[in-house]
């Protein structure tokens, strides 16, 4: 019974000498072998080579500042309530006259930990954050011996300043907009 | 007329609020009458407080449509009524949820009181049991559509205790009505008038008495928050349970709001109106002691676990009902108990300040003397 239109009938005949010994079939084969060293390659050599990301990737999490070099972050909580791995734990402290130039708000994280090994990158965070304060960008977690190396805290997470560091702020910014 | 005047009033008024009918007692306000019935019928409430003589009437989100006055004259009012402030009558049919001009009136009143109030949720205390908040996210009028500046205010120290921000306020006069009748004297009140009035204590005078905290308690919004809890966490992280303790000066029944075992912040117990709970017919106020001094978990017998509503952004913890786990390895192994790779307690900095021990929010210096020790 036939089940599909392409479905082959077999060729169940015994073969012939010169069929047996596949020296046809081997140069089909070494044919199509051959017409590979021509084609464009489609791997890359990482690390020395790497893809462009799309736009739309998620990778690690930067913590952002504004045009003056404030920290957006107000510990809010919003992106830890999102969290569906329950990544990320924060505690607040309130801005001291003083710390203008450091915080935007009156209420800045003191501590903002990412658990790395626990992050899904799903961008839920990116997604709650009301201040623009947490958005995911493109570079990934670098590899590391020890668990500890992933729980990521403020220093490993703020962006570099825009005014201090201006080249470092740029890359780490990606090709995101600064949206504040 | 004169006849009907001498005739005895019916024991108990019909009155049908969304074609739900109840019987109430003559000079229960609307508001209460629909609180009588409960859910989605109720009006909301910002100003309005059953324990305090004399509030509501100021706010104008609990409008309601009367389509009936009362069996004996079932003229509907022309305008909304301010259901806290209008007694129901024999009769009396009144649209709330299914009154297209309720909701239509409501949401502009939302958006009248959110004219100047900041939209600062991310940062405010109350964010997560603020009324004004739901109101808001009830009616869409999360964002806003001013434009202009917002009126803001010389920020303004009252006491040790509790935090004024006056660009928060929606002069709903719950605090002074709190001052006026639960405390001896009453040192602050509403100053000015019109779009200039705020709430202040005269010439900068602490608030030192007794009661004073469960202004913390009855404002809507977070105009008035509890120092001692200020910026420590965010409400939804924190565990309510129902404690009490034996205390001389007030009933003692409190909800301690926990983080593990540290207890964070101590108010009066809500119930589903977030109002003050009644203890033997009188409202539960508590006293400054308890609400501010007694932040140890021995100070308190606890209760159990506060039922908060499903719908609360409160009871995302899953707190209710959580039982831990079983540690069976230690069992399997002989006693002895696991090895970690990695103790996440060893490495995270998070958790290491005893913030219950202190008195008002952390500051950044808090948290660098941890580091250096």
């Amino acid at each position: 019974m036939q089940l599909t239109q392409r479905s082959k009938q077999v060729d169940r005949k015994p073969m012939t000498w010169l069929e047996s010994l596949y020296l046809w079939n081997i140069a089909k084969g070494m044919a199509i072998t051959m017409s590979h060293f021509f084609k464009r390659k489609p791997t890359i050599q990482y690390p020395e080579q790497t893809r462009t990301f799309s736009k739309v990737f998620r990778g690690l999490h930067v913590l952002n500042r504004d045009a003056e070099g404030r920290e957006n972050c107000t510990a809010c909580g919003l992106c830890a309530v999102a969290c569906p791995a329950e990544a990320i734990t924060m505690e607040a402290a309130e801005r001291q006259p003083g710390e203008e130039n450091l915080y935007r708000e009156e209420k800045y994280a003191a501590k903002y930990e990412i658990n790395m090994l626990r992050c899904i990158f799903c961008g839920l965070c990116e997604e709650a954050c009301p201040k623009d304060a947490i958005y995911l960008s493109q570079t990934f977690a670098p590899a590391n011996y020890g668990r500890k190396g992933f729980i990521y805290k403020k220093t490993d997470l703020l962006i570099p300043h825009p005014l201090k560091d201006p080249e470092a702020y740029q890359k780490a910014l990606g090709e995101k907009e600064a949206r504040n | 007329m004169a006849d009907e005047i001498k005739q005895e009033a019916p024991k108990n008024f019909k009155v049908t609020i969304d074609n739900i009918t109840i019987e109430v007692t003559p000079g229960t306000s609307i508001l209460n009458a629909a609180r009588q019935i409960g859910g989605d019928v109720t009006p909301p409430a910002m100003c309005y407080y059953s324990s305090l003589k004399g509030s509501g009437g100021k706010c104008r989100s609990c409008l309601v449509e009367v389509s009936a006055g009362s069996a004996a004259d079932p003229r509907p009012m022309p305008k909304l009524v301010a259901s806290c402030r209008t007694n129901v009558m024999d009769g009396m049919v009144i649209k709330n949820m299914t009154s297209d001009r309720v909701k239509d009136a409501r949401a502009g009143v939302v958006e009248f009181l959110l004219l100047n109030h900041p939209l600062d949720c991310p940062v405010c205390d109350q964010a997560g049991e603020c009324h004004l908040q739901d109101l808001g996210y009830e009616h869409g009028k999360e964002g806003t559509r001013y434009e202009f500046k917002r009126r803001t205010f010389e920020k303004e120290d009252i006491g040790p205790y509790i935090q004024l921000h006056m660009n928060r306020c929606i002069l709903c006069y719950r605090c002074t009505f709190v001052a006026d009748q639960i405390t001896n004297q009453r040192v602050h009140g509403v100053l000015d008038r019109g779009d200039h009035s705020e709430i202040s204590t005269y010439i900068s005078k602490a608030i030192d008495n007794d009661f004073s905290g469960n202004m913390i308690d009855v404002c809507p919004v977070g105009a008035l928050t509890d120092k001692t809890f200020r910026f420590k966490n965010r409400v939804w992280f924190t565990k309510p349970v129902d404690a009490h303790r034996d205390c001389d000066k007030c009933c003692g029944k409190v909800t301690l709001w926990n983080r593990g075992d540290d207890v964070l912040r101590v108010t009066s117990r809500k119930n589903e109106w977030g109002e003050v709970q009644q203890f033997d017919g009188k409202p539960g106020w508590i006293c400054n002691e308890c609400r501010f001094d007694k932040k140890h978990i021995n100070d308190w017998t606890i209760e159990g676990p506060t039922q908060i509503s499903r719908h609360s952004v409160i009871s995302q913890g899953h707190y209710l009902g959580l039982q831990k786990p079983k540690e069976t390895v230690a069992e399997v192994m002989g006693g002895r108990s696991p090895k970690l790779l990695m103790d996440i307690h060893d490495i995270s900095d998070v958790n290491t300040v005893d913030l219950s021990a202190l008195p008002g929010p952390a500051t950044g210096a808090n948290f660098e003397k941890k580091e250096q020790q």
